[in-house]
């Protein structure tokens, strides 16, 4: 199956958006272990793409290179047309103000609450702000999330639902204008993992986000997804909608769906 | 093959640990300065282990009396107690007994804090955040350790003075003025200086060793064990070493 990328990009219908990530060649190993070879991809405004793959074919490693937290070996990431890999640590905070990042296991620090959790993000990034400015921000990003009274536990209190949805929030908190999810269904049952997806639909045209979804739950793919790139062997193999996907008889899709 | 791999293990190491304490003084402590995480950690580590080092250090100064006492009463030298037992708390035995008790509590205790926000992402969490890890997390936490094991050696070295003081009053009746009066005469610039001077290099080898291990800490429940577990064994061998190494340098320096 060839690459969809530049019919569905060039769709007739689709209004033409700016791209805001732009990846080129990118090549990344673990020793021996090529994980990204060569892999292509354009993400546009105000779009989800959900990057489908097996477990370890190197989906995370990919949002991760995007995030600056590893050093791709060669090729470009251009985040609103600044290339990552090249920057300083400085201009990678910079960067970072624009995207959000939420981890597979939430990544919440447990020697905080809940409201330090969202706060410690705004304290680093908007050092000028009141108490009250704050606080207003913090139950904002809870409301969103619908856990204004948790706002005082401790992640160790909270479900697993919860603590997602805490984690989604201090994501959302500094309004990045991209979002990488790192399998944001896995581990939840589906009735928690449909809230989810609603809430990462729902936020997304509120705040007029970007996303990467990264993920293998093909009710998470159907729900969020604009458009689907398979990642097979380190490279971009197919891209397309939901749909495309779904009618496909190459073996490698069908896998998914079975 | 077992004797080479595991010397050119020990030696990686020892490199990465240097390197990694270079860090800290390349990076950790330039701006911003984590000042409120600094203090939160000097609460943690040195007001918290207060308890600890104080009951530890009471128990060795009364153990240490009543052990003695009986091998001075051989040599008719009794009244000399309180100046052995002086000289042998605050040169040796305080500053020495403190730092592994600080490295067993601190040490475990900083490397499954840092192994556990790895292996849960939590640091990647924060550099994410737009927050230097090694800033917020390594350099407070081993800036700490440097400054807060001098004032627990001080403190430890106190009460088991007192320790050894009850412990001399066990068998016979001395005064508080005379013991301590002792106590003091019999140390001299050179014993408490050099003795306080090296805590800081203790304190400072259990802060780097503890968060080198717990930074770096594999995967895993059994990877953030191994990080408290090894952090302990290697700050305790550091101990010893940079002890071996702060009496030749005070034997050089003719201040014995």
């Amino acid at each position: 199956m060839e690459t969809e990328k530049d019919d569905v990009l060039t769709k007739p219908g689709t209004p033409l958006k700016e791209p805001v990530i732009v990846i080129e060649h990118l090549y990344k190993s673990f020793g021996d272990n090529a994980v990204l070879k060569d892999f292509n991809l354009i993400i546009n405004e105000e779009e989800n793409v959900v990057v489908l793959g097996k477990s370890g074919s190197g989906k995370s490693v990919l949002i991760k290179c995007i995030i600056g937290l590893l050093k791709p070996d060669s090729g470009n990431i251009f985040v609103f047309g600044e290339n990552v890999p090249d920057m300083a640590h400085e201009e990678l905070d910079r960067i970072r103000t624009k995207m959000g990042f939420l981890f597979q296991g939430n990544a919440l620090y447990d020697s905080m609450t809940v409201r330090e959790n969202l706060e410690f993000p705004l304290r680093r990034h908007w050092i000028g702000f009141s108490q009250a400015k704050v606080d207003g921000l913090v139950m904002e990003a809870l409301g969103n999330v619908g856990l204004k009274h948790a706002v005082d536990m401790m992640p160790a209190e909270l479900s697993g639902g919860m603590l997602k949805r805490v984690a989604l929030a201090r994501t959302m908190i500094l309004q990045p204008d991209i979002i990488l999810y790192d399998e944001p269904t896995t581990g939840l049952d589906p009735v928690t993992a449909r809230e989810i997806d609603t809430l990462i639909i729902t936020l997304q045209r509120k705040y007029h986000t970007s996303s990467i979804i990264i993920s293998h739950d093909m009710n998470c793919v159907k729900n969020t997804a604009d458009r689907v790139v398979l990642l097979l062997d380190g490279k971009c193999y197919t891209e397309g909608t939901y749909l495309d996907f779904e009618k496909s008889t190459d073996e490698n899709i069908r896998q998914f769906f079975e | 093959m077992a004797p080479f791999s595991q010397t050119k293990k020990f030696l990686d190491d020892t490199g990465s640990i240097s390197r990694f304490a270079g860090h800290f003084f390349s990076i950790g402590i330039k701006p911003r300065y984590e000042i409120k995480e600094l203090l939160a950690q000097c609460y943690i580590i040195g007001y918290k282990s207060l308890p600890l080092i104080g009951l530890t250090g009471f128990i060795m100064g009364l153990v240490l009396t009543m052990q003695l006492r009986p091998s001075l009463i051989i040599y008719g030298v009794e009244s000399k107690l309180p100046v052995m037992i002086g000289i042998a708390i605050v040169r040796e035995i305080g500053p020495v007994i403190t730092a592994l008790i600080f490295a067993g509590k601190i040490g475990s205790s900083i490397g499954a804090e840092l192994g556990s926000m790895k292996v849960t992402e939590q640091i990647d969490a924060m550099e994410v955040s737009g927050t230097n890890p090694f800033k917020y997390l390594v350099a407070t936490r081993i800036l700490a350790a440097t400054l807060m094991l001098p004032v627990l050696t001080l403190l430890g070295d106190a009460i088991s003075l007192f320790g050894a003081y009850l412990g001399v009053n066990i068998h016979t009746v001395t005064n508080y003025h005379l013991f301590f009066t002792q106590v003091f005469q019999s140390l001299s610039f050179g014993d408490v200086l050099p003795a306080f001077i090296k805590t800081f290099f203790f304190g400072f080898a259990v802060g780097v060793i503890g968060c080198y291990k717990g930074y770096f800490s594999s995967k895993g429940t059994r990877g953030v064990g191994n990080s408290a577990n090894s952090a302990v064994v290697l700050a305790s061998v550091m101990i010893f070493v940079i002890d071996l190494l702060a009496v030749q340098i005070t034997d050089v320096l003719g201040l014995n």
